[in-house]
This record gives structure tokens, C-alpha cells and sequence, in this order.
């Protein structure tokens, strides 16, 4: 079978199968936000990034895995460059967590412990973002929001197209497709996917929040590459 | 023996959470006081930092003070130390950073449900309020931080003994955490 290498390690990978998912399939853990195995790649958070034995940076998440293809993965030099683009998504945005209803099963979190990630390392942006509390039972707290594009993803896919992503920069924001802009007029329910996708506390169903108890979270004793090669998440 | 390692603490705009945390090292604090001895702090109420080994700040910067606070640490102490979420981002208090502070101040001593002579607090000998709170390192420079709201009395002993013993301090995947 063909095979390419991750860290030293042969992985086999069927044609047409992404870096990512050749990994995935072998037991090999490449950080990743925005991946998600039922959705397109969007290859936006750049947390998958490996090198090529030419020293080309790819996105394992968009890269089709190729023939003897030589992969680093989780090198030291990599996990500093993932640990700065976590820090930069958590300066962007707002994310308290002792007061995030997500806390514990944030893949955000997840990864930014995977990565050992003591401090926010750049100053804070305090962006100001809004709330949108008016569905009954879905929360959206755009202050969290990483633009991973899953929920936009998921709603597309179940053919609602609820949710965009709009502006730039600091300026960037999810939007809802609904004439006032807000949830409750949106079509979205608390059963659809792209309701229950979030990696972090951005998109709530509610009344789920802090069912589990501090010691029993997602993360609180897993590392995020054993509870994501064992098929759950926090999304 | 070695001579002590000076320490210092304080906490700016935190809610002394990270404090009691650290005491939670219980008994522990017996050997503690055998390795170092506490310089400024409100665990032994000396009002001024004198040169120190390890200072560690809890809380964030919201006023005048703590600016002034923060840099007599820096200028003090060979290592600092931002612990906890609040000197880290700016923590709880930073959610007022998307509300003016005028709007603050209204709502908490003119408008709020029960107040008695509505008045915005001006007394001269209260610092200003900065209009955002800011975390530490956006200050001064900072050595190491130690995550967690407050991070557990096992991060405080890990990370202190690890000094006292001359390794570059390090945590495990079961003391790091943000909440
Ligand atoms: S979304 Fe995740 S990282 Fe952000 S505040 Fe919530 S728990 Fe923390
Ligand atoms: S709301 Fe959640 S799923 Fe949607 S883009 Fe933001 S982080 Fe991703
Ligand atoms: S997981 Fe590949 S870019 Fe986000």
C-alpha cells in the first residue's frame, strides 16, 4: 500500500486521502480546530501545519497525502508555531473560561493544553463582539467565536445556510441569515448540527452546560490527541 | 544551607482567590518557611518590596496603584511571576473592558436597585480607575506565568520547589488549566 511517513512512522493512506486523514486513520495525532472528518477542509487555522522534507510548510487538513512523502509533525519547532497561533486566537478574541459554560470540554482549551500553553503571550485585543441570546434555546457568544467555519459548514450541509462569516480583521464576525440578524428568527434548532458542532463555548445549546463536574470533563486528565484518536471531541 | 530565597506576593485586581489557594499548600507552608522567607506581602504585611528573589502577582492592572505596585515588584524581584487567570488576561474584571467605565461606575453606585446617597466614589485618596484592565505582561516583563482560576496549592508547591531547587519550573498536563 502507499505509504507516506509522519515523524519516522509509515502511515499508508488510501489515493485521494488528505495528510490529515491518512494520520487520523493510523493513530497519529496532528493538532487541528477547523478539521473536522464529515466536513470539507477550510484549512483556516493553520494548526495542522507540518513540514516536507524540503521544508515546506503544508496543511495536513487540505494536503493529499503523496508517495513517500517525509513529515514532520511534532517537533518542537512546530508545537512553538502552534502554541503562538493558539495564543493569537485567544487574544483575538474574549475567552474567559472560569465563567465559559464550555470549560473542560473546549477543544480550544484542549489543544492549548496540549501544547502546554501557560500564558496568552501577546497583548489582549478586547475586541468588542456581541452576544445573541434570543433563541430559546441556543446561545451565541461571538467573544468566544475562532472562526473555524464548522457551523457554517454543518448549516450549509443540513441546507439551512444559517450561518457566514463577515468583516476582516478585528473586525470579523459570524453573522446569522435572518432579517433581523438575530437567532430567533434564523431557521437553526437545537437538534441541527451545525447547533452543536462548536469546538468552543461560541455556540451553546442550552441547559448542557456544566453537567459534568470539575475532575470528570473532556480534558480535565485526557490529553486532546488520546480523546480525539478515540473518536470523541468537544464539538 | 544556603542562605533563603526572598519572596515576595500581592494581588492587584484579583479577588485574593490565588492567595488562598497558595495557602491551601497546608503543612506544606512549614517546610516552605524553612527554604524562603516572605519580603512584601499581605501574608506578612510589609507595605514595600525590598530586593527579592520571586515575586508573584495575582490579579490583573484596573487603577493607578497597581501600576505603580507592579512596577516596584519588577524593580525588586529577579523573577516574576504572573499567577492566575486575571494577571494572565486580564481575568474577570477585563469583562467590563466592552463597557465604558462611566457606564460602570452609573450602574454600580448611582443606578443599581438600593442605593442609598447615589454618588460616584471621588475621594482623592482612591486610584484612578484605569479605563481598561489590562493583564501584567502588557507592563512589565514577565518570567512565568501559572495558569488557573486560582491555579490548585500543587501548582504553587510544584512551581516554588522547582525554583528553590534550581530547575526551569515545568507542569504537567494535570496543572495546567485555564478555569
Ligand atoms: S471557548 Fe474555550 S477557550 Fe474560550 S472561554 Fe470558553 S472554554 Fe475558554
Ligand atoms: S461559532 Fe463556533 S463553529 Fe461557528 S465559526 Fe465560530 S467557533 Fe467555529
Ligand atoms: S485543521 Fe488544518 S487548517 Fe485548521
Amino acid at each position: 500500500m502507499a505509504h507516506i511517513t509522519i515523524d519516522g512512522q509509515i502511515v499508508p493512506f488510501e489515493a485521494g486521502q488528505t495528510v490529515m486523514e491518512a494520520a487520523m486513520a493510523a493513530g497519529v495525532y496532528i493538532p487541528h480546530l477547523c478539521h473536522h472528518p464529515d466536513f470539507t477542509p477550510h484549512g483556516s487555522c493553520r494548526q495542522c501545519t507540518v513540514t516536507l522534507k524540503n521544508g515546506w510548510n503544508i496543511t495536513a487538513c487540505t494536503a493529499r497525502a503523496a508517495e513517500g512523502q517525509e513529515i514532520s509533525n511534532n517537533t518542537e519547532e512546530l508545537n512553538l508555531v502552534r502554541k503562538r497561533l493558539t495564543q493569537m486566537l485567544f487574544v483575538e478574541g474574549n475567552h474567559f473560561c472560569p465563567a465559559c459554560e464550555k470549560t473542560g470540554n473546549c477543544q480550544l482549551q484542549g489543544v492549548a493544553y496540549h501544547l502546554n500553553m501557560m500564558s496568552n503571550h501577546y497583548p489582549q485585543f478586547y475586541a468588542l463582539r456581541d452576544v445573541d441570546a434570543t433563541h430559546p434555546d441556543i446561545l451565541l457568544d461571538r467573544n468566544r467565536c475562532i472562526f473555524c467555519n464548522l457551523c457554517v459548514r454543518a448549516s450549509h450541509a443540513e441546507g439551512k445556510d444559517v450561518f457566514a462569516i463577515a468583516g476582516r480583521g478585528i473586525n470579523k464576525h459570524l453573522v446569522v441569515n435572518s432579517e433581523s440578524g438575530k437567532l430567533i428568527d434564523s431557521e437553526l434548532t437545537a437538534d441541527d448540527r451545525a447547533a452543536n458542532i462548536c469546538p468552543t463555548g461560541a455556540l451553546l445549546v442550552r441547559g448542557k452546560a456544566f453537567q459534568a463536574p470539575i475532575g470528570q470533563r473532556l480534558y480535565d486528565h485526557h490529553d486532546i490527541d488520546e480523546i480525539t484518536l478515540g473518536g470523541r471531541h468537544g464539538g | 544551607m544556603a542562605a533563603k530565597l526572598k519572596l515576595a506576593t500581592t494581588s492587584l485586581a484579583g479577588c485574593f482567590g490565588c492567595h488562598m489557594s497558595f495557602l491551601d499548600i497546608d503543612e506544606r507552608i512549614m517546610q516552605l518557611v524553612e527554604l524562603v522567607e516572605f519580603d512584601r506581602s499581605p501574608l506578612t504585611d510589609i507595605k514595600n518590596c525590598s530586593p527579592c528573589d520571586i515575586g508573584l502577582i495575582e490579579g490583573g492592572v484596573c487603577n493607578a496603584d497597581n501600576v505603580h505596585v507592579l512596577r516596584e515588584f519588577r524593580n525588586n524581584c529577579k523573577i516574576l511571576v504572573a499567577v492566575g487567570a486575571c494577571a494572565i488576561n486580564g481575568g474577570l474584571p477585563a469583562m467590563r473592558n466592552s463597557i465604558p467605565l462611566e457606564d460602570c461606575l452609573r450602574e454600580s453606585y448611582v443606578n443599581c436597585i438600593g442605593i442609598e446617597n447615589p454618588q460616584i466614589p471621588n475621594d482623592p485618596e482612591l486610584p484612578l480607575l484605569l479605563n481598561q484592565v489590562h493583564p501584567i505582561h502588557e507592563v512589565v516583563r514577565i518570567d512565568y506565568s501559572l495558569p488557573g482560576c486560582p491555579p490548585s496549592a500543587d501548582v504553587f508547591w510544584k512551581f516554588l520547589t522547582d525554583l528553590i531547587e534550581g530547575h526551569e519550573p515545568s507542569l504537567n498536563y494535570d496543572l495546567v488549566y485555564y478555569d
